[in-house]
């Protein structure tokens, strides 16, 4: 594997370079998915001293169809699950523990990879467009389409050596080659066949990535336009156009054309963030209010400040929904479990959290019917909105959770529609665990072994709150022999640095913990600061558990690099500035209460005083200048590249 | 004598024990027991003030050594020092006054006297000069009254003279410990009423709608801010908490109750919310001599951040935190680390301190240091007293304050 990734890196188009990554990482992990068997437990020489020389991280394109195939069998999705259900066993566990949640077993794997939908795609592969309705992934259209923004979007940011630009180019033009076939095929197959609903929009989607294919190509290399007439049949958008002699063909190519300038336009606005619900809305949240099921009541003395979130009253609500749950309700008991769990404040951290609610849709969706007269999209759809919505009005969705929920929505969206129930729930429960595996536990230990190589021996590591990746990272490292010392700093009201500190202990690391106002005494004797993050957003801006800015501030402030562990799947292609317009409130009782000081009681009747209001803030906006790296399952990167992954990565997250 | 040395001794027990904290009522209960000390001291005939001082400096190395982080204690035995030697130049002053006049006199009567009137001028200009300069001020002490007693003593002729001389010396005796304690008072009653002043200038400084955010509980700032409400400006005050002593709610609970718009925030909300913020408003421990503060742990944080967003960081401070000393690595030196119970129960991680590996060396430390410094770089603005000063201004403050020969007390216990 070692060996093999060198001669690639220079002569396999496909992979890109980006910022940097450690050398025993695994190079391919989207070509797998998880990591090779031999290197999913890294040996101690891997890590090896040699470890800091680096070598650039690799960003493969989008998995391709054809790629795909190539594979063969043995790389169907349940040979990488394997060895990493057998590697679970010895990797020590974060926040949430991994056990929890059932791993697929192989054998269902298998018959997934071997279920008709699946051969059919790869026995009808070569004309896809003509077979999809008889029970193809439309997958595939959307790949390429995915195919040609992404090598697009690439070329102006990376600077690639020439070589790679050509081969690059000249795999486009094969790639083309083929959308031309199955382009044509698609464009004048339509009217013979009755069309279905999916199937023109299996059409338009080819349609629309041939469009795409000629523009990206046009926009990437405009020597290709000049030279047209000699690659006339590599690019066949722009031949139509150009040449008369394929007029038979361009009435429908133009018409198709318009009709698929719109949707992409469509497309690239839906790309901008949906602006939240703001609470200042007065009309909103009355309709809000209307539709709700939780029914909190809303907080005494309000922060001015925070009117546009929404401040409940904390724990009120939480018997009667408790009381609730064995009756009929439109939400599925395990999600409405879940969200009560959020409510009280059992479940926290953003991976726990989507792990959580994934699981609870894995759960809904195994005993999900679909009601007569109604389609399984459209209607899954439906619920799973109704649930996360439920979800919402328990505890604000994190970012993590919102991609984990498009994943999941896109996934349904593209589901056949000739596909049977019971076909339908197997895919999406099977895509649910990969999406858990692949893109939370896998990337976490991608993490740590990116990671592990910052951390030598006689470091200082400091560390804020309790974040899972971070806590794998220092067990790791600590189980690699390394010797190194933790700073836990802590925070009010959760305090949840002392769970991490009790693990941490437990595990034999030596350890010492503050609280962060003393964060800049400790800063001189701390050499690294590793942090966590709920997310990070496009600016390179990293929303997480309040205080990391402060301490990220003091670190930048004494020259000591701030490194952030956070899993890819969290990135975001929303900015932010501040950590004001964005936020959410806890319940401010916890501030009042100082636990285990009973001499501090000065705020327990605040309610009562009109002028006094106590924010209990959960995140912060740490401005991307106090961040030296992002560590992230692509390798390493400093935070003005988080606009490459989210735009290269957007579309593998939802469609694969 | 004995119920002054009980008093001192009390009074070092509640400085060793931490009874006694905050910079303010250190400070004032300093000069109250130095002013007993200094009024029950007995003094010799000759060099009354180099024994007064001696015996200050005496008590002032103990008290000093009892708690070494309270520096407001060193810095009122540095002012009352300083009261001593200016009470006695001014007296000498005084003296010499008479005394050139009395030569001048004695120069119509005896011409033969001519060397007194040039060294009593040149006393004079020494004086003169030591109020501009006070580092020349030991110099004067030391030199002048002896050769201004001496050839006093040798001028005076008739016995007359000489008796009213010694009754004259027994007044001045009685006026020097009479100025003294009276400058002591003046002392203690300005460290009871500084905050008064410095609220005063409330207005100046906090505008219409203002956000305010403040950490740890001092009674200077919650003076500045009320005064500011007084004089009819709504503004509202974040507050933060400022763990592991949560100062911050007693602090949020008082502004309450006097009419402000507080909100409590947590100490890692602070970066968040600054960008909203107006000012930030703090007390301090003490004020170094390059403008540096030593503050409430946390408030270098804080600072940093109202650097970030270019918040005016402001320091409200009465004239005794101001400190002569310059800071080195304060942080370590200027800090005190108080108790791990604060922050965990023993009970809680009882049972992982015993995962130590038995070598001795504890597997879990737990960190708790009371202070901050925060470099004069990060300060916009001190507001004493004496109202508004630069930080870059300050070590020109403490030449008003202090004389230089007691800015070292403790180089004599350590020799």
């Amino acid at each position: 594997m070692e060996a093999r990734r060198v001669p690639r890196a220079v002569s396999d188009p496909k992979v890109r370079q980006v910022g940097f990554f450690a050398p025993g990482a695994p190079p391919d992990r989207s070509q797998s998915g998880p990591p090779h068997p031999a290197s999913s437990s890294p040996p101690v020489s891997d890590i090896s001293p040699s470890g800091n020389s680096l070598s650039p991280v690799m960003i493969p394109p989008p998995r391709h169809l054809s790629a795909d195939l190539a594979r063969g069998p043995h790389f169907s999705p349940a040979a990488p699950l394997s060895p990493m259900r057998a590697a679970r066993d010895s990797i020590p566990v974060g926040s949430y523990n991994p056990s929890e949640f059932v791993a697929p077993t192989a054998s269902e794997f298998t018959d997934d990879a071997l279920s008709p939908n699946w051969t059919a795609r790869r026995s009808n592969s070569g004309k896809f467009a003509s077979s999809l309705p008889a029970g193809g992934f439309d997958m595939s259209s959307l790949k390429q389409n995915n195919f040609p923004a992404s090598s697009l979007t690439t070329v102006s940011i990376v600077n690639m050596p020439p070589g790679i630009t050509e081969k690059d180019g000249g795999a486009g033009v094969e790639v083309q080659k083929e959308r031309s076939k199955t382009g044509s095929k698609a464009s004048s197959k339509p009217l013979k066949e009755q069309t279905t609903k999916a199937e023109r929009r299996a059409i338009q989607e080819a349609q629309r990535a041939a469009k795409a294919a000629t523009k990206g190509d046009g926009s990437k290399t405009p020597a290709a336009s000049s030279g047209l007439g000699s690659s006339a049949n590599a690019n066949p958008g722009k031949a139509a156009k150009a040449s008369p002699q394929k007029k038979d063909n361009s009435p429908v190519a133009a018409s198709e054309k318009r009709g698929s300038d719109r949707p992409q336009d469509k497309d690239r606005k839906k790309d901008v963030p949906h602006p939240r619900m703001q609470f200042d809305d007065k009309s909103r949240v009355e309709k809000a209010k209307k539709r709700s099921v939780v029914k909190q009541t809303e907080a005494k003395n309000r922060v001015e400040l925070f009117r546009h979130l929404p401040q409940y009253e904390h724990g009120t609500r939480l018997p009667e929904l408790e009381s609730k749950l064995f009756q009929l309700d439109p939400v599925h008991p395990a999600v409405y479990k879940v969200g009560l769990r959020y409510l009280a404040g059992d479940i926290s951290g953003g991976n726990a959290r989507c792990i959580a609610m994934l699981q609870a849709f894995q759960e809904s969706i195994k005993d999900y019917s679909t009601p007569p007269e109604k389609a399984l999209i459209r209607d899954l759809t439906s619920k799973i909105n109704s649930y996360v919505s439920f979800l919402i009005e328990c505890r604000p969705l994190s970012i993590s959770m919102g991609n984990a929920i498009r994943f999941l929505k896109s996934k349904i969206a593209k589901l056949p529609l000739a596909l049977s129930e019971s076909e339908a729930k197997a895919i999406l429960l099977s895509d649910i665990d990969r999406f858990i595996n692949e893109k939370i536990i896998l990337a976490d230990k991608v993490i740590v072994r990116h990671a592990v190589t910052k951390i030598r021996d006689g470091d200082v590591l400091l560390t804020y709150g309790s974040s899972s990746a971070v806590e794998l990272l220092l067990i790791h490292a600590h189980e690699l022999g390394k010797n190194f010392r933790v700073v836990v700093v802590d925070s009010r009201p959760k305090l949840e640095g002392k769970l991490l500190l009790r693990r941490l202990v437990g595990k034999g690391i030596s350890c010492t913990y503050t609280h962060i106002n003393a964060v800049s005494y400790i800063m001189h004797e701390v050499t690294r600061v590793f942090l966590g993050a709920s997310s990070v957003l496009s600016n390179g801006t990293v929303y997480s558990r309040v205080g990391t800015a402060c301490v990220a501030m003091v670190a930048h402030q004494f020259r000591v690099p701030v490194l952030i562990c956070c899993e890819a799947y969290k990135f975001h292609e929303r900015v932010q500035l501040d950590s004001i317009c964005s936020n959410e409130l806890g319940d401010p009782d916890m501030i009042a209460k100082v636990p285990g000081r009973k001499e501090i009681d000065s705020l327990d009747d605040w309610a009562n005083s009109d002028n006094l209001q106590l924010l209990n803030l959960i995140y912060d906006a740490t401005p991307s200048d106090y961040v030296s790296m992002i560590i992230t399952d692509y390798g390493m990167i400093p935070p003005t590249s988080v606009p490459v992954i989210v735009r290269e990565y957007r579309r593998e997250h939802l469609w694969t | 004598m004995p119920d002054v040395h009980a008093l001192v001794n009390d009074f070092l027990i509640k400085l060793k024990r931490r009874k006694i904290e905050g910079s303010k009522a250190t400070a004032k209960v300093t000069a109250e027991v130095l002013r007993s000390f200094i009024s029950q001291q007995r003094l010799p005939n000759t060099n009354q003030a180099g024994a007064l001082i001696d015996a200050v400096k005496a008590v002032g190395e103990q008290l000093i050594a009892a708690n070494p982080v309270e520096l407001a204690v060193g810095n009122v035995v540095r002012r009352v020092l300083h009261i001593i030697r200016e009470e006695d130049l001014s007296l000498t002053a005084a003296a010499i006054g008479g005394l050139s006049l009395s030569a001048g006199s004695d120069d119509e009567d005896d011409v033969g006297h001519d060397e007194h009137p040039a060294l009593s001028a040149a006393a004079v200009a020494a004086a003169a000069r030591s109020t501009l300069r006070p580092p020349s001020l030991q110099t004067l002490l030391e030199d002048v009254p002896h050769t201004a007693a001496v050839p006093h003593t040798s001028s005076s002729g008739g016995d007359s003279e000489g008796k009213s001389k010694s009754a004259d010396k027994n007044s001045s005796t009685k006026r020097l410990k009479h100025n003294v304690i009276e400058a002591v008072n003046e002392l203690i009653q300005d460290i009871v009423t500084c905050h008064e002043q410095i609220a005063e200038q409330a207005v100046e400084h906090i505008h219409q709608n203002e956000v305010i955010l403040t950490l740890g509980s001092s009674r200077t700032v919650v003076e500045f801010l009320c005064a500011a409400k007084e004089k009819k400006r709504s503004f509202r005050v974040f507050v933060a908490e400022g763990a592991p002593r949560y100062q911050g709610h007693t602090l949020a609970k008082e502004l309450v109750t006097r009419g402000l718009q507080t909100t409590v925030i947590t100490d890692s909300a602070v970066f968040a919310m600054i960008s909203r913020v107006n000012m930030v408003i703090v007390g301090a421990h003490a004020v170094m001599a390059n403008g540096g503060v030593i503050a409430p742990v946390g408030l270098n944080m804080v600072a940093l951040a109202a650097q970030r967003h270019a918040v005016p960081f402001v320091v409200l401070a009465g004239i005794h935190k101001l400190c002569p000393l310059y800071p080195h690595n304060p942080e370590v030196l200027l800090n005190e680390l108080r108790s791990p119970s604060e922050l965990l129960d023993f009970g809680e991680f009882s049972d992982c301190l015993d995962f130590g590996s038995g070598s001795g060396s504890p597997i879990l430390h737990v960190v708790n240091p009371a202070f901050d410094y925060v470099p004069p770089n990060l300060v916009s603005l001190f507001i004493t007293d004496t109202g508004g000063h630069n930080p870059s201004y300050m070590y020109r403050l403490i030449a008003d304050y202090y004389s230089a020969n007691d800015l070292v007390l403790q180089r004599r216990s350590a020799s």
